[in-house]
């Protein structure tokens, strides 16, 4: 367990300089997009004269030169202060907290089904290669990859919202309701079946196919026919020998589509008004809010970390001969 | 019955003729229901919830259920009290005195007083709200004689019909012993407002929603406000607001909030009233704005010329559904008390277009070539369908006539900054809101002296001093009579001049669910206190 500590505050030690890059790139990219946090504040008031905006510039620390910007900025860092949003009047960590729990549960959801659906389908697919099993799910697989995540989630809320009025058309929970205990959480859990759908369908395909695909080449190799040869059930051999060695692709890949999935989310939580931190990234864009966005980064980036050391963690409880370091 | 959009729009039409006075054609109103959750859908939220501090419909049809103004319009279009009961004004024009009406309670159960009145028009609408730093420009003090009487005195002739027609935007009362000595636009009360308003404020939930709950003590009495609670929704994405609507999880889209085709679709949906009544208003031009710092648009037939080859009719029909109709100047239709009928000065006539260009020197150097050197550089303005579209539509008619445009889209900061600070731009659409009287937020289009990088004012270089002297001369007119013809001159000149082609006139459109009763009933009911509106049984 110690070992693991160490092991995480070293990742966490290499990932400081990467992270500033990043952060300091995404500082001066954004100089380059037109407009600051003013001009989208007035474009919202619909109008505004240039003493109120020359007021509201020095009030947002924007009537300074970018470079004293971004010292100011790193500055602040160092005492792990993110700033206040522009948008929101409260600091950045406050509003990134609200919504992180949203996209959390979101996200590990979806993960969690595209994973776990995608891996049994990929091993039923590959017991029964060429078969009719085979042939069904692998199309299916092609159909779920090939639509794009907020067409599919429009058309789930045509059809189980509009159409059947079994599911809520979006947000979070029902509103005003005041719902507690096990209510609460079949509410919200009826609020994101729709999303999860939409956002884990594409990675359940890419996961379908890889676990496919994984396990056909295991199933080759020399100690699968040994295991065989012992005299072995077929599940045994499936369970203990295959499967095992036949995840690790399937690991490595989700750590490295997890940040796709953060991006893919902006787009889902649009679509059914999630208030997550991918509608907030959006929303800080669009707005120019600096501030904001930079946390968010910040956050991912420290997610993104996170999830691979996970990974990495993993292969070594699925194959010993690899040793995390 | 179904209503299809040309009746809506010709409902539209006649309604504005008649002075915008919706409370005809009714038939017999049933008796209003208490109780109910009105929920709302809206593309946007906003930063503030404080009328008071930001002028702007994403304001109103929120916090204007929370806090009220002195003056609303009624059914026909005219000033009523709200919370000024009445109102005399000086021969002058210097002085206007506001009679407060008593026994009003603000939220938190203190007294509503003149000091509030006073606080909010010398802290709030004269140094920050938008539109107001203009308006209030003269305005030197309100005195505070007694408890219920706010006297304004003003510098410079206020013409009494502006200051009550732009009141009900321009003049919402926050409460000063909330607001004195804290920096009002930080104050917490901004995103949880105090008002005297029929709903009180509940929660607001970043991203998600907003709820305000009935207030009991609401000092109309008479059981009013009908309904319990509303709520407010977030809903950005345009497809997903419809399918709210359809599946019943919202009752009412204000402010054109779905997609034109949904709106088209939904109108013929029994379940649904979709109209432009009751936002007579909240009139707005879509319009083509050109840069006269470029040569070519720097020549007045130039300018004409491309006004000439947009068939706006076709327009109309087909990128708007209908819901418009054509410009006629920059003082739209809806606005009784300044709009003399006039046709649409540009009508499409391709050929004219053509013979035009080649008079004023810009002839094609051969048959489907291009007239200038370099194309125009187009930047529509990011407000939604009406603008965007008409930037492609304006490419696509002006290369009929030999004259090429390359459109470079933008967000809405990028925008801004683009056409109002760098002046970057040849031609840019725009959408341009008329505020009840010409001289809140029109005039600003054509006067020169806005400062460079001051959004929404004449940054396309045009220059007239007569168009100036007319505008001034208007603006401090105490004749109404005199003043409505004051402003003829202004519409000529702009008309004539066109740095701005006010090409299409529509109201925003309201999509609501037949059951939501007492609504759209004057005309800025979107951005009214929705006092007696009420729920029908589902």
């Amino acid at each position: 367990m110690k070992r693991i500590g160490v092991l995480a505050l070293r990742r966490l030690a290499q990932s400081v300089p990467v992270l500033l890059i990043i952060l300091i790139g995404l500082f001066l990219l954004l100089q380059l997009a037109p407009g600051d946090t003013v001009d989208a504040l007035l474009a919202q008031m619909g109008g505004g004269d240039a003493a109120v905006a020359a007021q509201l510039r020095r009030d947002y620390g924007l009537d300074v030169s970018v470079p004293v910007q971004l010292g100011r900025y790193l500055v602040r860092l160092l005492s792990f202060d993110l700033g206040m949003s522009a948008i929101y009047g409260k600091p950045v960590a406050s509003v990134i907290f609200e919504r992180l729990a949203v996209t959390a549960l979101f996200m590990s959801c979806a993960l969690a089904f595209a994973f776990s659906a995608g891996l049994v389908l990929g091993v039923l697919a590959a017991r029964r290669v060429n078969g009719w099993p085979d042939t069904l799910i692998s199309t299916l697989g092609l159909v779920f990859y090939a639509i794009p995540s907020f067409w599919l989630g429009l058309m789930l809320i045509v059809l189980f919202s509009v159409k059947l009025a079994w599911l809520p058309p979006g947000g979070f929970e029902s509103i005003g309701e005041g719902l507690t205990g096990m209510a609460h959480v079949l509410d919200v859990a009826q609020h994101l079946v729709l999303p999860i759908l939409s956002l884990s369908l594409i990675f359940l395909a890419i996961y379908l196919r890889l676990m496919r695909a994984s396990m056909l080449e295991v199933m080759t190799l020399d100690f699968v026919r040994t295991a065989r040869a012992k005299g072995l059930s077929e599940g045994h051999v499936l369970r203990r020998h295959v499967l095992r060695n036949a995840l690790l692709p399937m690991v490595t890949f989700v750590g490295l589509q997890f940040s796709t999935m953060l991006g893919g989310s902006v787009v889902v939580e649009s679509v059914f008004s999630l208030p997550g931190l991918g509608r907030l990234a959006f929303e800080s864009v669009v707005q120019r809010d600096l501030n904001t966005l930079l946390g968010i980064v910040l956050v991912s980036a420290v997610l993104v970390i996170v999830v691979n050391f996970i990974v990495d963690l993993l292969y070594a409880k699925l194959d010993p001969r690899i040793v995390a370091r | 019955m179904q209503t299809t959009r040309r009746q809506v729009l010709v409902a539209g039409s006649a309604l504005a003729v008649a002075g915008g006075g919706p409370a005809l054609a009714q038939g017999p109103v049933p008796a209003p229901q208490r109780g109910g959750t009105l929920t709302v859908q809206l593309t946007s939220e906003q930063r503030v919830l404080n009328p008071a501090i930001q002028a702007s419909t994403g304001v109103y049809v929120m916090a204007s259920k929370i806090v009220e103004p002195l003056v609303d319009l009624d059914a026909q279009g005219e000033p009523v009290g709200v919370l000024a009961e009445r109102w005399d004004g000086s021969a002058d024009g210097l002085t206007h005195t506001f009679h407060l009406r008593r026994g009003v309670n603000w939220h938190d159960g203190k007294p509503f007083v003149a000091r509030d009145v006073q606080f909010s028009a010398m802290e709030c609408w004269k140094k920050i709200l938008n539109y107001g730093t203009t308006l209030y420009q003269f305005l030197e003090a309100v005195e505070t004689p007694d408890e219920h009487t706010a006297v304004f005195r003003f510098s410079k002739p206020m013409p009494q019909g502006l200051l009550l027609r732009a009141l009900p935007d321009l003049g919402h009362v926050i409460p000063a012993h909330v607001y004195a000595g804290t920096d009002i636009r930080t104050n917490p009360a901004n995103t949880a407002p105090i008002g005297t308003g029929p709903f009180v404020f509940k929660q607001y939930e970043r991203g998600q929603y907003l709820i305000a709950e009935r207030n009991p003590n609401y000092w109309r009495g008479n059981g009013q406000p009908y309904l319990d609670r509303i709520v407010w929704r977030f809903i950005s994405d345009r497809a997903a607001a419809s399918a709210a609507l359809e599946s019943g999880q919202v009752q009412f889209s204000p402010y054109s909030g779905l997609a034109l085709s949904d709106i088209s679709r939904l109108s013929k949906d029994a379940r649904y009233t979709v109209s432009t009544r009751g936002n007579e208003g909240n009139t707005a031009h879509t319009v083509m704005e050109m840069n006269l710092r470029r040569a070519e648009l720097a020549k007045v037939e130039v300018r004409r010329a491309l006004c000439h080859a947009l068939d706006l009719g076709f327009f109309i029909e087909n990128f708007l559904y209908g819901y418009a109709k054509l410009g006629t100047g920059p003082i739209p239709s809806s606005s009784a008390p300044f709009y003399v009928p006039r046709a649409a000065p540009y009508p499409f006539d391709r050929a004219k277009a053509e013979r035009m260009l080649d008079d004023a020197g810009y002839k094609r150097p051969s048959r489907g070539a291009m007239r200038f050197a370099q194309p125009l550089k187009l930047l529509p303005a990011p407000w939604g369908e009406y603008t965007v579209n008409f930037a492609t539509f304006i490419q696509q008619s002006l290369r009929e006539i030999g004259v090429r445009v390359e459109i470079e889209a933008r967000d809405a900061p990028g925008f801004l900054t683009g056409v109002y600070r760098d002046h970057n731009f040849d031609l840019t659409t725009g959408w341009h809101q008329y505020r009840n009287d010409p001289a809140v937020s029109t005039t600003v289009w054509f006067r020169t002296g806005s400062p460079v990088g001051a959004p929404w004012t004449n940054q396309y270089g045009y220059d007239n001093p007569a168009m100036d002297r007319a505008i001034d001369v208007a603006a401090t007119e105490l004749n109404a009579m005199k003043r409505k013809a004051d402003y003829q001159e202004f519409v000529k000149l702009a008309v004539d001049d066109v740095p701005v082609h006010c090409a299409v006139e529509h109201a925003f459109i309201s999509v609501y669910a037949k059951r939501l009763m007492g609504s759209h009933n004057t005309p800025r009911w979107s951005s009214s206190s929705w006092h007696d509106a009420w729920l029908a049984p589902a």
